[in-house]
């Protein structure tokens, strides 16, 4: 039997949006030359706004001047889908995988991310579910975790966003679709209880170790 | 030998994919595995390399394209059939080629330029490169300030006469070139930027639906009279209804909103005046009188915009018109409308007000003779009596874009008063 591959996992902390994306360049340049194993960054980012190739600037309701005043950053990331928000109490998730040469596509690839949120929010007694089309975790008709890839040469980068305790009224900054009757939601709103963000991480790395079958190694900048 | 290049398959269950960006224009060169385009799907955009070195011939599927697995979305030609030396590396082959373009360019600009009738520099610019070898290579020894300065005014570096160093052409060779040939026309010709500069951007196909949209929005201007009428309508007593019944309508699963309320007005004013339910016909010499009140409703999507429509849409209840908006609205994101869907609609409703817009100014959708546009509803401060007591109440602007071929202003006036009464005195029958 093939050893599991070996994922390296990374706790950054808070880190910018602008300098996460420069870390998830070079990591996969150097996933796509052989210089690095997996990668899991975890993370999560300061108060931003971010396009995916296919989000409209009209998707970002709030006027330039209010997103200055509340230190909201605007970013176009190069990862599908529409507009997201980030911000404090949401982790964060950046898989830097070679999926080749056993998981070449990227319908399981984003089934796959989903089942881990959805075992790790299981974890916290919260029954998450998919809706067909409509990618992402759900509760009901609202999104719990936002999912968006970037996929170069088999290299994954970009990948999801659970809200733990995240402020939900800061999505207000935006719309993701013009008319649709789908909010978002919290694990905090869901169990009632502020869980913290590390202890929401773990479970993302044993069941992310799992759904991938990936063994954990711990990495630099890690702890 | 040329390559085809493929749509790749990206999974087992993935039949097609929608190329969202393409990184190489017709013409450019592209080596081995260098990203050629994106394509994206289900929320994953993918970049495809490209199969093979040479030059981009040919682009057989634009960006916003949905093409199937396997299917031939580009050409990539060799290096050594593009260019005319075919001895040289790539990198010359291609530079030739665009000095070449930008020097047809350039001159078709100076003949078309009227510069003061003399024709002088640019008749011995023809002479000198037909009888000696070297003067084509003059573009080359430009500094890449001038030849920068030269692209912005669209004009071929070649084509004007060196004053500097060894014939050289320098910055104010260029800025005198460009004042002669533009002297006819305003003086500050820098400010005007030169369509052909624009042209030599990199440009990006629009996709078919963004073509579909544009070709359509400019023949509803040429066609329709456009005139709009605003009224700023008070939505205090929709806004309590749909708090009341809020919780009610939550527990079926409906979600009251302010737009449903609008169609619902909408609806009635209409029945009470088919004149806006009709249509004109291609020629505008006959009206065409509707049997249905068929309700389109625009929704925006992550790439352009769609008008599903709620066919016999008279007599149904807000939480009927509610579900019906949701429902459409929630197949045209994910894109599972029928052709039905989208047909035969007889008056349009246009919500930008759910993106914060006060109030719009919108485009009929031909052959309708009407749309109405939503702006934001807001709290603002009114006047409510004749003391001049201000206050707070719930307000949204409404506009109705009209054409005046067949509706006159009094007409389109009534109409949109009863849509205001209709929200104002809101019937509670119709929830």
């Amino acid at each position: 039997m093939r050893p599991p591959r070996a994922l390296q996992v990374r706790r950054l902390g808070r880190v910018p949006y602008a300098d996460a994306a420069a870390l998830q360049r070079t990591l996969v340049a150097e996933r796509q030359r052989g210089e690095t194993s997996d990668q899991l960054l975890l993370l999560e980012h300061p108060s931003v706004i971010t396009r995916g190739v296919a989000g409209g600037a009209d998707n970002v309701l709030a006027s330039p001047a209010v997103l200055r005043r509340r230190g909201v950053e605007v970013h176009d990331a190069r990862r599908g889908g529409d507009v997201t928000y980030h911000g404090p109490g949401q982790l964060v998730g950046y898989p830097i995988l070679l999926l080749k040469p056993d998981r070449c596509d990227v319908h399981r690839y984003v089934r796959d991310l989903e089942e881990v949120l959805i075992r790790v929010v299981a974890g916290f007694g919260v029954r998450a579910a998919r809706i067909p089309g409509l990618t992402g975790v759900w509760v009901g008709n609202d999104k719990l975790a936002a999912i968006g890839v970037r996929l170069s040469r088999w290299v994954t980068s970009h990948g999801f966003a659970l809200n733990v305790t995240t402020d939900l009224d800061d999505f207000a900054l935006i719309r993701p679709c013009g008319l649709a009757d789908r909010g978002v939601t919290s694990l905090a709103r869901l169990t009632g209880a502020q869980i913290p963000a590390a202890a929401v991480a773990d479970r993302v790395v044993e069941r992310f170790a799992e759904v991938f079958d990936r063994e954990i190694t711990v990495g630099a900048g890690g702890g | 030998m040329p390559t085809d290049v493929l749509m790749p398959q990206l999974g087992e269950s993935i039949a097609e994919g929608t190329i969202v960006r393409w990184n190489k224009r017709p013409g450019e060169r592209v080596d081995r595995d260098e990203p050629l385009f994106e394509v994206s799907t289900d929320k994953v955009d993918a970049e495809v390399p490209s199969p093979a070195e040479g030059i981009l011939t040919e682009v057989r599927a634009a960006a916003g394209e949905t093409v199937p697995v396997d299917s031939v979305v580009a050409v990539i030609g060799d290096s050594a059939e593009a260019g005319a030396g075919g001895s040289g590396d790539g990198a010359a082959v291609s530079d030739s080629a665009d000095s070449g373009a930008a020097g047809v360019r350039g001159g078709g600009v100076e003949s078309a330029a009227p510069s003061g009738g003399e024709p002088g520099p640019a008749a011995a610019v023809g002479a000198a490169s037909a009888s000696t070898p070297p003067a084509p290579r003059r573009g080359d020894r430009v500094s890449p300030v001038v030849r920068r300065l030269a692209r912005e005014h669209g004009i071929d570096p070649a084509g004007v006469t060196g004053t500097g160093a060894g014939g050289r052409v320098t910055k104010d060779d260029i800025l005198r070139h460009v004042g002669a040939s533009s002297s006819a026309s305003a003086p500050p010709a820098a400010s005007s930027p030169d369509p052909a500069a624009v042209e030599q951007r990199p440009s990006e196909p629009l996709s078919v639906m963004r073509r579909g949209i544009a070709e359509h929005m400019l023949r509803s201007r040429r066609t329709s009279a456009h005139v709009h009428t605003v009224f700023d309508v008070d939505f205090s007593r929709v806004a309590a209804l749909r708090e009341q019944h809020r919780d009610a309508y939550a527990e079926r699963g409906v979600k009251l909103t302010y737009l449903s309320f609008v169609a619902r007005a909408v609806v009635d004013a209409l029945i009470g005046m088919p004149l806006l339910n009709a249509a004109l016909t291609s020629d505008g010499a006959s009206v065409v009188h509707a049997t249905d009140v068929n309700l389109g409703i625009a929704v925006a999507l992550d790439d352009g915009l769609i008008v599903p429509v709620i066919k016999r849409a008279g007599g149904r209840s807000v939480p009927e018109l509610s579900a019906a908006i949701a429902d459409l609205a929630d197949r045209a994101r994910s894109k599972r409308l029928t052709p039905d869907d989208v047909a035969g609609g007889t008056f349009t409703i246009t919500n930008p007000g759910a993106f914060g817009s006060l109030f719009g100014m919108p485009i009929i959708h031909q052959p309708q003779v009407a749309i109405l546009c939503v702006g934001a509803v807001e709290q603002r401060p009114v006047v409510i009596d004749e003391a001049g007591t201000i206050a707070a109440r719930r307000r949204a602007c409404l506009t109705l874009g009209f054409d005046h071929r067949l509706i006159d202003g009094a007409v389109a006036d009534r109409f949109m008063a009863r849509i205001r009464s209709g929200l104002e005195q809101f019937d509670p029958a119709a929830l």
